[in-house]
């Protein structure tokens, strides 16, 4: 039917009696020809334009084998997919029949652009996945279906093509279908069609194929006018996460957004989440115009008749059993080339609302090709795994089968900004019920992710008067300016608190290491990188905190000479310390041994305090990569 | 509960889109063509915040070389709906006496590209609403909902941020912008039904009436100032034309037409047998150039 055609027609029958849209996804491995099959739907149906026709036709003798028309060159459009002959984006096409109007997202087969595939998998209702019949089911085919499904598809249409390679021989098309059907048994789903196809040659595309007369079901064309999307949200619920509060004036206050399921009357009683609050609707507003009832999918302005506590990302609701959460458990799809790292914080955005989460526990990994649950430390781009997350804060959240909008989740890389991952919620779990929380454990490497760093104790030993504090002083305000977690342990916070009981006899020296030593392992414990500053002159007390501590232990001889401390003599302890006024200390009357092998040497004399921490720095990053501290 | 028609769901997803980037982004501004896809934009913008006024300004990029009718246009509808309407000209530009007869596609980069680069950074504006539509070129049919830009205002086609049902990632880095377009999924034949249902206002210049024009290279140029220099085998007629697109008039091609009303528009429409940027002359360059335009900053 020609489009002046379409357009009578659509318009002596009322518009709105027409079929709303119908979004589909093509997908399917590479060269199974989808860009090829829409291309070809739409010249059939007479859906493109005369310049783009006459483009095509043009562009197909530069670019085509054997000259002929290339339908994939209507999709294809970006420079680089033309140079290299494949899909690297999804392509948004639009069409409508006197049926239906259509938005098919065409997406890419290669394997390295899987992310931009689900991202058109998002979109979709329907899911049209291409099979190239001399080949099977490929692997790529598996990891698109599983994709489709993670994203919410229900409905399924394998287009088994290229029929025209194999003869139009219906065994194959048979055993292939027989193949589908065994693999979709694990998933979910409403509905599953096959179609035999030949996108070049048109057969079962928009017309009936007279060489599969084998073949007497709908045409693909034919099949997506007229399937039927079952609505899942019941009448009795209601939910709307709230996008913006409106106050134009003191006289009016709105809640806006889109109804996620459900209706809402003017008078009703609803309750908002997270808080709990009770209120009536008494003011109800569909676009611009003042309603006394609104649906799903209709953006509205919602008047309550009391003044509590709503702000964007809470949900308006009634008889619902959505509930808030702060744990729960998620399918997710990595998208970043940077791994997920449990415990790490990323801003989580579920419905409208934003806010800090991290991973808790990788459940398992799921092998895209068999299903298979396989244990794993970290997710690494295009893979899917089953996990926990932990928000900083409950808020309202549902199970994407039940509602997609409260259901569905992003991540987001605090640092890059960009969309590490997608997920959609399984289960929530209370933290009563939290069993999870006690297994795993949150570990040392969990806290430390937690702050983007690796924890450490920077032990600095030497003489009064070396330069310790004010080297540990400085190193630390240079850390925290880079946004590092710290503390630092002196004579100060130590001596008047914790090792108040101790004097200076040897054995309080010991244990006045010793205990230092152990607060320093617990602080590195909970993720925090730790500066001591204590003369510690026995190379054994020294020993004995790096092995309580272990591999954070990190000694930094300040190797100042004894003349220069007594020179500058800040605290006037030297003075003293000559005249007999203080025993046993450590230089005149005491001796300080010298550290065999510590792992950096800085002489405050010949070194400025500004190189010296420099240096610090540069040596702390390198035991542990690029971004060590 | 019934199902949504096609343009309910369109135009609840242009509001959605909208009222996310007015919770989420610091600063937004709507871009302002004046042309139909900026008047249905416009009038989506004033339904989704609806009583409030849309809390962020509009802005015009102004070339002086546009329609006198639209600069008119432009001027009424914002008084009308006692909105923010900045306007923006290149006039390092204007002085060096840029012009879309002797400079071609420099015109288009001075006086277009460069002057919206230029108004987005004197008022660092962090995120811009755009009409585009994705049925209008390739490689818009590409392009997210949200696109990012770089410093420099340049796309990475290659390099797109995902973008998943309906959960916009706002967040960008310093220097960084969003260009949104929220009529991604509408078609020309959505917007002018939505046209006609909401009765919105369009610029004069879409219906066909007597207009002094003039044939050059193929296209019907009208002549709307004295600036408009005629080549010696030129001359200027009556002639009734209308304009399926809207930009600078020496650069848009008009087509003889009687469509003087809505419907007739909208029928001529349909049986359109060029697809609506061939009028526009800047578009009539190699494959591939308008993705090179945007990688560069156009919008």
């Amino acid at each position: 039917m020609k489009l002046r055609e379409v357009w009578k027609d659509v318009k002596e029958r009322d518009i709105s009696s027409m079929r709303g849209l119908l979004k589909f996804i093509t997908c399917g491995s590479v060269d199974d020809g989808k860009s090829t099959l829409i291309g070809h739907m739409l010249y059939d149906a007479k859906l493109i334009f005369a310049d783009q026709e006459r483009a095509l036709e043009l562009d197909s003798k530069i670019g085509s084998r054997d000259g002929k028309i290339d339908y994939s060159l209507l999709l294809d459009g970006l420079m680089a997919e033309r140079e290299q002959g494949i899909t690297i984006d999804v392509a948004y096409r639009y069409f409508t029949t006197e049926k239906r109007s259509f938005i098919v997202a065409d997406t890419p087969g290669h394997e390295e652009y899987t992310r931009n595939m689900a991202v058109g998998a998002s979109f979709a209702d329907v899911a049209v996945i291409l099979i190239d019949a001399a080949q099977g089911m490929l692997i790529q085919t598996r990891r698109h279906v599983r994709i489709c499904s993670l994203m919410g598809i229900k409905h399924f249409i394998f287009a088994i093509n290229k029929m025209d390679l194999v003869h139009y021989d219906k065994n194959i098309y048979d055993r292939i279908s027989r193949d589908i059907k065994r693999f979709m048994g694990e998933f979910d789903v409403d509905s599953i069609r096959m179609i035999p196809v030949s996108a070049t040659e048109g057969d079962n595309v928009t017309e009936h194929s007279f060489k599969m007369l084998w073949y007497q079901g709908e045409t693909l064309l034919e099949y997506l006018e007229n399937i039927e999307l079952v609505n899942y949200s019941g009448q009795e619920e209601f939910l709307m996460a709230v996008q913006r509060v409106s106050r134009p004036n003191h006289n009016f206050r709105g809640f806006q957004g889109q109804i996620n399921a459900g209706e809402v009357s003017v008078g009703d009683e609803i309750i908002v989440l997270p808080s709990g609050e009770r209120a009536k609707v008494s003011g109800l507003y569909v676009t611009n115009q003042e309603m006394k009832t609104a649906q799903a999918g209709q953006p509205v302005t919602v008047q309550l008749d009391r003044e509590i506590d709503i702000s964007r990302g809470c949900v308006i609701c009634k008889n619902t059993s959505v509930k808030a959460a702060g744990i729960f458990t998620a399918k997710l799809f990595w998208m970043d080339d940077e791994a997920l790292i449990p415990g790490r914080n990323y801003w989580i955005k579920l419905g409208t609302k934003m806010l800090p989460a991290s991973v808790m526990h990788i459940k398992y990994k799921i092998d895209v090709n068999n299903g298979e649950q396989i244990p794993a430390e970290s997710i690494y781009k295009n893979e899917l795994a089953v996990c926990d997350v932990i928000l900083s804060e409950k808020c309202a959240v549902d199970v994407f089968d039940h509602n997609k909008e409260l259901g569905s989740f992003i991540f987001i890389n605090r640092i890059s900004n960009t969309t590490s991952a997608c997920g959609t919620v399984m289960h929530t779990l209370r933290r009563s019920d939290n069993l999870v929380w006690h297994e795993t454990d949150i570990t040392k490497k969990i806290r430390s992710e937690q702050k983007n760093q690796n924890t450490r104790t920077v032990w600095f030993t030497g003489l009064s008067g070396s330069g310790k504090s004010t080297l540990a002083n400085e190193l630390e305000k240079r850390l925290v300016a880079m946004g590092r977690h710290t503390m630092l342990l002196d004579g100060d916070n130590i001596r008047m608190g914790l090792n108040k009981n101790l004097g200076f006899t040897e054995a309080d020296r010991v244990e006045n290491i010793r205990r230092i030593a152990e607060v320093a392992k617990l602080m590195n414990d909970a993720g925090l990188i730790v500066l001591t500053a204590f003369i510690s002159p026995y190379e054994k007390d020294r020993e004995n905190a790096r092995e309580i501590i272990g591999d954070d232990f990190y000694e930094v001889y300040v190797s100042t000479p004894i003349e220069e401390c007594e020179r500058r003599d800040v605290k006037g302890l030297y003075k003293k310390a000559r005249k007999g006024e203080i025993p046993n200390f450590t230089g005149i009357t005491s001796p300080y041994e010298i550290p065999r092998s510590p792992d950096l040497i800085i002489n405050t004399k010949v070194m400025g305090l500004e190189d010296a921490v420099a240096l610090l720095i540069e040596k702390l990053r390198q035991p542990s990569g690029s971004d060590g501290l | 509960m019934r199902e949504l028609t096609s343009l309910e769901q369109l135009e609840a997803e242009a509001i959605y889109i909208m009222r996310e980037v007015a919770a989420e982004c610091e600063k937004p501004v709507m871009l302002y063509s004046v042309g139909k896809d900026s008047s249905v934009m416009l009038h989506l913008a004033i339904k989704a915040f609806y009583p409030e006024k849309p809390p962020f300004p509009f802005l015009h990029i102004d070339t002086t070389w546009k329609f006198k009718e639209m600069i008119a246009f432009r001027d009424e509808t914002a008084k009308k709906l006692g909105i923010e309407m900045l306007v923006y000209t290149n006039m390092e530009g204007v002085k060096q006496g840029i012009n879309p007869f002797e400079h071609g596609s420099a015109y288009t980069d001075i006086m277009k590209t460069q002057a919206l680069r230029q108004a987005l950074d004197m008022y660092g504006f962090t995120a811009a609403f755009g009409g585009g539509r994705r049925d209008e070129e390739k490689s818009r049919a590409k392009e997210r909902i949200f696109s990012f830009r770089n410093a420099q205002h340049a796309w990475d086609p290659k390099n797109q941020r995902p973008e998943m049902w309906k959960l916009y990632n706002t967040k960008i880095n310093k220097g960084e912008s969003i260009r949104v377009f929220p009529l991604s999924n509408w078609t020309e034949k959505d917007i002018w039904q939505y046209i006609r249902q909401e009765n919105i206002d369009i610029v004069p210049l879409y219906y066909a009436k007597e207009r002094p024009v003039v044939y050059r290279d193929g296209n019907i140029i009208m002549v709307d100032d004295e600036r408009m220099k005629l080549n010696p085998n030129e001359r200027v007629e009556m002639k009734k034309v209308r304009f399926r697109t809207l930009g600078c008039y020496p650069l848009t091609g008009g087509i003889e037409s009687e469509a003087d009303t809505l419907d007739a528009i909208i029928e001529e429409t349909m049986q359109a047998i060029t697809s609506e940027r061939t009028s526009r002359v800047i578009d009539h360059e190699a494959a591939g150039s308008m993705e090179r335009r945007k990688r560069e900053g156009y919008f």
